[in-house]
């Protein structure tokens, strides 16, 4: 079939859908919504429409990134509001299909607003005021047209841009890219055709293209969600790398901790295939590619494209150095193009829409948008995308509605493990990839973890460094021994057994690990802490020399108290709860921790009634009365 | 007839069109997916199947961290310990699993019910604390919602196995 043939077949399949006389329902069904019960609202949306024998479609979506509102259903009727419900249940599901599938009540008090756009534009809801200040070109189908259905993405132009490159030569369709001023969005920030130029030039009649799916920052999820939401737009951009750079192999290589991803994948690849999107003589053209998956087996060194190589070849996955870059010698020798899932997903519409537009958007050093996964003490957690420029401030309160319970906001890590830590002054900060270097932090992978109050920066930069030290492949002694030296002296300061030569010494390891590693896990381990000196010493210092830990998160800097005067002493709710059997009672039947045998698991706090409040956590713990410490020899009267 | 099966699950997975290095790791998978581990004749079996020494299949497998070389519970317990599920005091959720179930991380309880491990973000940051229990996942846990899960858990299975209370 050729291709226009192929686009009127999906536009007319899509339309009686979209648009056609009947409702149709969306269930979002990533990850995130499924663990939100998606799967049982759906069921419950089949099980209804059936048993009433109502006329509707149903279809699974993606994401649209609201993870907080999960699980979202959007009910599209014909001349009507297209309606977006949030925080769905099956119990809802009866009176959503009575009210609006149905009736002619739309339900409002579930509703999370209307959806306009979808299809050639992205779906909004304009109600939500975070939209002013998105602008979605990754995002531009997730959560609205099925990551099942080919046709739905072909219907909304979708391997157009792979028809056209097919007509183009590989030069000019490089040229485009170049003057788009595409960047790498596997964190690096590196000029896209700068590679596709170097892997096409190389001398080979075997090359490969890799989409690195692999995504190991333990808070970052775009990568999962476009390919759990959009899955054709990765293969197109993939089809068309390697027809620039000349390769007819292509791999995914994703975490094995991803199934429905993959599964997600799978079937896109299966379709394409049939469609003769995949395969030989592409679009009846003498361009021949396929893709394959390979599943990562969980560690982050394999992210860095020579370890995933590495492990690709089916190895310990240990990183080369380089160069050579994989461009030139990369899977088994062979000339090899590594790009980030968001990298390939944005060629399509650079292809279809021209360099110049992509330029239009986001700043001159890093055009167009930025995807974010936005996690942490946020109101609104979830994905975002904006344009390149957007400052931090935007991010954290016009998308992601401020610190959750209005707490005082401390920082926010940008990058994961290998980023940094910001405070409040820097919220002005553009996200783009030199001024984010620039404060310490790195665009890296795009996710951002905001922190409150009632976080210790001084954990957090030990919670980064203990995760690189375990994931330090062992290949070089700076990242190896380096990381583990850092922990040891950050474990100190957050026992209250640092001290300030410490800190100089943690300073000066970061520098040398920074120097001497081998490959960007070394380089980036340090950043955090790093950072949270630069920012936050005062926070350090107080664990060092007061032994206090200011967001008493430190166990052994913190104690738990009762506070005699809130305490209602008939209650044994605190009693009950401890585990350590650490809670008893005075001989006013008053609730008192013994100190000693308390080991700060927080449950005689979670469990006082809120009525009462009378848990609080003191640091440092002189500040409990000495009165109030231990059981007293002889207790004066048992709980 | 256990030994009929195991050779069996083996064969479909070592398949001849799968006789080259790059499918290690992907046959060590599919062995862990059956079986729920790695076994010492499993591995012995892929090195004989790739031509390989069993030490490279063995320094393979110990390099990442999905594999596991014990049986795993009949129950896996993960508790997650990514970014936003320690932010929002994961480590606290960990230690009352861990004393719940009365096991360190990376063990099986005696009975072989539960076993428990941490894990780098499941996805579901936005309701973090998480921990899942089988394929169940728990959302915004604290120490005391983690005693209850498995109170529950041990109540719906009333004479099984693991169902003693611990001392
Ligand atoms: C420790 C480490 C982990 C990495 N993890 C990832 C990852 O998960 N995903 C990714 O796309 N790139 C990752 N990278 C960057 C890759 O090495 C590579 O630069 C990137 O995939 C290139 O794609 P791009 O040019 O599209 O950015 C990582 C690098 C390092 C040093
Ligand atoms: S950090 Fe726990 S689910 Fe993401």
């Amino acid at each position: 079939m050729s291709f226009e043939q192929l686009f009127r077949q999906a536009v007319s399949r899509w339309e009686s859908l979209y648009k056609g006389r009947n409702v149709h329902i969306l269930v979002g069904t990533a990850t995130c919504g499924r663990a939100a019960g998606a799967m049982a609202v759906l069921e419950a949306f089949r099980r209804e429409i059936e048993g009433l024998g109502a006329a509707a479609a149903i279809s699974e979506v993606g994401c649209m990134g609201l993870c907080s509102h999960e699980p979202l259903v959007t009910i599209i009727k014909p001349d009507e509001f297209a309606i977006c419900y949030h925080n769905v249940t099956p119990q809802m599901v009866p009176r959503l299909v009575q009210g609006y599938v149905i009736g002619d009540d739309p339900c409002l008090d579930l509703a999370l607003g209307t959806v306009t756009g979808g299809g050639h534009e992205p779906a909004v809801i304009p109600e939500l005021e975070r939209f002013n200040n998105e602008k979605r070109l990754l995002l531009r189908n997730s959560g609205y047209s099925s990551p099942l259905e080919i046709d739905h993405y072909l219907a909304c132009n979708g391997y157009k841009a792979l028809a056209k490159a097919l007509t183009m030569e590989p030069g000019a369709l490089i040229k485009e890219v170049e003057r788009s001023g595409l960047r790498g969005r596997g964190g690096a920030g590196f000029p896209t055709s700068a590679k596709w130029r170097s892997c096409h030039s190389a001398k080979s009649n075997i090359k490969y293209v890799v989409c690195n799916a692999d995504e190991g920052d333990p808070g970052a999820f775009m990568d999962r969600i476009l390919l759990e939401s959009d899955p054709h737009a990765v293969i197109e951009g993939m089809a068309v790398a390697g027809y620039a750079v000349g390769a007819k192999k292509g791999f995914v290589y994703i975490r094995e901790e991803y199934p429905l991803a993959i599964s997600r994948l799978q079937t896109a690849l299966m379709q394409a295939e049939d469609k003769g999107l995949l395969g030989k003589n592409i679009l009846r053209s003498d361009f021949n590619f396929d893709i394959e998956i390979v599943k990562g087996a969980g560690a982050f060194v394999s992210g860095e494209e020579t370890a995933m190589m590495a492990a690709m070849e089916g190895k310990r996955s240990w990183p080369e150095h380089r160069p050579p870059y994989p461009a030139t010698t990369g899977l088994w020798g062979k000339p090899t193009l590594v790009n980030n899932v968001k990298t390939l997903a944005y060629i399509p519409l650079i292809v279809n829409n021209g360099a110049e537009w992509f330029k239009g958007i986001g700043t001159k050093g890093s055009p167009g948008t930025a995807l974010f996964a936005l996690a942490g003490k946020l109101t609104n957690t979830g994905l975002a995308e904006v344009p390149m420029g957007t400052t931090l401030r935007t991010l954290v309160y016009d998308i992601g509605g401020g610190t959750r319970g209005n707490r005082q906001f401390k920082g926010v890590q940008i990058g994961g493990p290998s980023g940094g830590c910001l405070p409040e002054a820097l919220l002005d900060t553009p996200v783009e990839f030199d001024s984010l270097t620039e404060a310490g932090a790195i665009m890296g992978s795009g996710g951002i973890i905001v922190m409150d109050e009632d976080n210790c920066m001084v954990d957090t930069a030990k919670f980064f460094i203990d995760f690189s030290q375990q994931e330090s492949c062992g290949k070089c002694t700076p990242c190896r021994i380096g990381t583990f030296q850092m922990l040891d002296i950050l474990q100190d300061i957050t026992r209250g057994m640092g001290t300030l030569t410490g800190l100089n010494m943690l300073e000066e390891i970061a520098g040398d690990i920074k120097a001497g590693s081998l490959c960007g896990l070394g380089k980036m381990a340090p950043n955090p802490v790093l950072t949270t000196l630069r920012y936050y010493k005062e926070e350090y210092k107080a664990h060092i020399m007061e032994k206090r830990c200011p967001a008493r998160v430190c166990k052994d800097l913190t104690a738990y108290y009762i506070l005699p005067e809130k305490c209602e002493r008939g209650c044994d709710h605190c009693v009950l709860a401890c585990p350590a059997e650490a809670v008893f009672s005075d001989e006013n039947g008053l609730k008192v921790v013994d100190q000693s045998k308390c080991t700060k698991c927080g449950s005689c706090e979670l469990v006082c009634p809120v009525e009462y409040n009378a848990v609080i956590r003191l640091s440092p713990v002189s500040l409990v009365p000495e009165n109030r410490r231990t059981r007293p020899e002889t207790p004066s009267k048992e709980p | 007839m256990e030994n009929d099966s195991k050779s069996n699950y083996l064969s479909g997975i070592l398949r001849p069109e799968r006789r080259e290095r790059r499918h290690l790791i992907d046959i060590l998978q599919d062995i862990q997916a059956a079986e729920g581990y790695l076994s010492r004749a499993a591995m012995l079996e892929v090195s004989k199947f790739l031509d390989m020494p069993g030490s490279t299949v063995w320094g393979v497998a110990t390099f990442y961290n999905q594999f596991r070389f014990t049986p795993p519970g009949r129950k896996p317990v993960k508790v997650c310990l990514g970014t936003a599920c320690h932010l929002a005091g994961g480590q606290l959720v960990l230690e009352a699993t861990a004393r719940e179930l009365a096991i360190e991380i990376g063990g099986t309880t005696e009975d072989r019910e539960f076993s428990l491990e941490r894990v780098a973000c499941i996805g579901c940051c936005a309701l973090a604390p998480v921990l899942t229990i089988g394929e169940e996942v728990h959302p915004r846990m604290t120490p005391p919602a983690v005693e209850e899960a498995f109170v529950n858990i041990k109540a719906a299975a009333p004479g099984a196995p693991g169902t003693e209370s611990q001392p």
